[in-house]
């Protein structure tokens, strides 16, 4: 699938998105997974209830489960307007 | 409805007398949001968005307004990428037979496109970048509707 970055968490981990081959239930579990393949996921990912989650798109919660999806992005809260 | 997500600046004076036109149309009420240099310090300030995403959330929350309110027409229009102090940022207007409709619909419109609009800011000044972080104000502001 494919995974997106946005604002800090795009500075953080250093791209704007990549393709990811993960078995992750949810996206808490990819969270997990990512935090555990580098620092720099750990360091993004290290308080996520400073981050949203989005997938395929719709704004959802960390327990989403991942199963057909294509896209998923992470995003601190938005500052539209 | 007309939902604009773009780079280039816009004229909200012409988008607003564009927009008033319509037989029965009794009330039109536009917000204009311009970027701010609240200590005269900002150089410039970058809007960051998430494109597909950013047309869809916003449509979905005018059609919750065109639901809840009697209104006539909305217009959205929203930028992204690199603005300086006094520039336009975005534009809601809405348009209904009378007033109330088209206040309180720009009303939620702007509370919503704050906080689930997919658009984040961030504030470059002479001594440095930063984020603009979300007001805990803004989030609260959603339980009104």
């Amino acid at each position: 699938m494919n995974v997106m970055y946005f604002a800090w968490v795009r500075e953080r981990i250093g791209v704007p998105s990549e393709e990811v081959t993960t078995g992750a239930v949810t996206v808490a579990d990819l969270v997990a997974e990512l935090s555990a393949r580098e620092e720099r996921y750990a360091s993004a990912f290290a308080d996520v209830t400073a981050l949203r989650v989005a997938v395929d798109q719709e704004l959802t919660t960390f327990d989403a489960p991942l199963a057909g999806v294509h896209e998923v992005a992470f995003f601190p809260p938005m500052t539209g307007g | 409805m007309a939902v604009v997500v773009q780079a280039e600046s816009f004229d909200a004076g012409a988008e607003l007398n564009a927009f008033s036109d319509g037989a029965g149309v009794g009330a039109v009420v536009s917000f204009t949001g311009v970027v701010r240099d609240t200590d005269g310090t900002l150089a410039v300030m970058e809007i960051e968005h998430y494109p597909g995403m950013t047309e869809r959330a916003i449509a979905g929350i005018v059609d919750d307004a065109m639901a809840r309110w009697a209104l006539m027409d909305a217009l959205v229009i929203h930028r992204h990428g690199t603005l300086l102090a006094g520039d336009p940022i975005m534009m809601v207007a809405t348009k209904s037979a009378h007033r109330a409709d088209a206040f309180a619909a720009a009303d939620f419109l702007m509370d919503y496109l704050k906080s689930r609009a997919p658009f984040w800011k961030k504030e470059t000044t002479a001594d440095g970048s930063a984020w603009v972080d979300a007001k805990e104000a803004d989030e609260d502001a959603l339980a009104r509707w």
